[in-house]
């Protein structure tokens, strides 16, 4: 896995290239977590180019949410493909994290 | 490895090797043509929660220790076995729905749930070997 990290406005882009599971998420969680002590509080994080999640990986999302709102910021996702959002319904995250089509669908609303 | 199209491999059991292993398995289902969403979210994401339980419960994430992983393809299905060193669990005890308002938010406890819901088949062997079967009809 390789995380690209951006800056769009206001807005902190993860681009997470390759999959997300059990022996990376620390990776994810802690370039977050780093984004959210300089100062972000919006964080989008784009799986366009992601391959499969495990539920290692999806935790990771859930834990960085909680934390993103107890700051008074938000983390949303944004390019899930017919898999992911499979994966996402299948565990009702769909139901918990606002998902965008696209990154330009996400940064409009952000 | 064995020469019938069927794998048998093992890995220390340290996570860094899963995606590895995952990949090899993929790659011999897509030779027996499964389908893409198979490819890409079923057997990766059930076989990736299966050796991440037999790795850091199972063996108790304890280096030095193995786990086993055989594919086989019979009738236009893949079964497959992990086999860790640990004692084996009750799989009904231990499998939680995640998706409930009071566990949404949890970060734990969606992995066997994800190997039901992407297998046609999970159970665990009772034996010698603590073994995780999973299978799959290609679709």
């Amino acid at each position: 896995m390789s995380i690209n990290v951006t800056r769009q406005r206001d807005v902190v882009v993860i681009e997470i290239e390759g999959q997300l599971i059990v022996s990376n998420r620390q990776e994810l969680k802690q370039r977050v977590l780093d984004e959210a002590e300089g100062g972000a509080r919006k964080i989008l994080v784009d799986f366009g180019k992601t391959g499969y999640i495990d539920s290692s990986g999806l935790g990771v999302l859930v834990s960085l949410a909680k934390r993103l709102r107890e700051l008074g910021g938000d983390l949303r996702l944004a390019n899930l493909n017919d898999d992911l959002q499979t994966l996402f319904e299948l565990t009702k995250l769909d139901t918990l994290f606002q998902i965008a089509d696209s990154r330009e669908r996400a940064l409009e609303t952000f | 490895m064995v020469s019938n199209g069927a794998l048998d491999l093992r890995i220390p059991s340290d996570v860094q090797h899963i995606e590895g292993l995952v990949e090899q398995v993929v790659r011999r289902c897509a030779e027996h043509r499964f389908a893409g969403r198979q490819l890409a979210l079923n057997v990766p994401v059930a076989l990736t929660e299966a050796l991440s339980n037999a790795i850091l419960r199972g063996n108790g994430d304890a280096s030095g220790k193995e786990v086993r992983v055989r594919a086989e393809f019979v009738d236009g299905r893949v079964v497959l076995e992990v086999e860790d060193e640990g004692g084996g669990f009750d799989l009904a005890e231990c499998t939680g729905d995640p998706t409930t308002p009071e566990n949404l938010e949890r970060e734990d406890g969606r992995g066997l749930f994800l190997m039901q819901a992407l297998m046609d088949r999970v159970e665990r062997l009772s034996g010698p070997a603590n073994v995780v079967r999973l299978t799959l009809i290609r679709r």
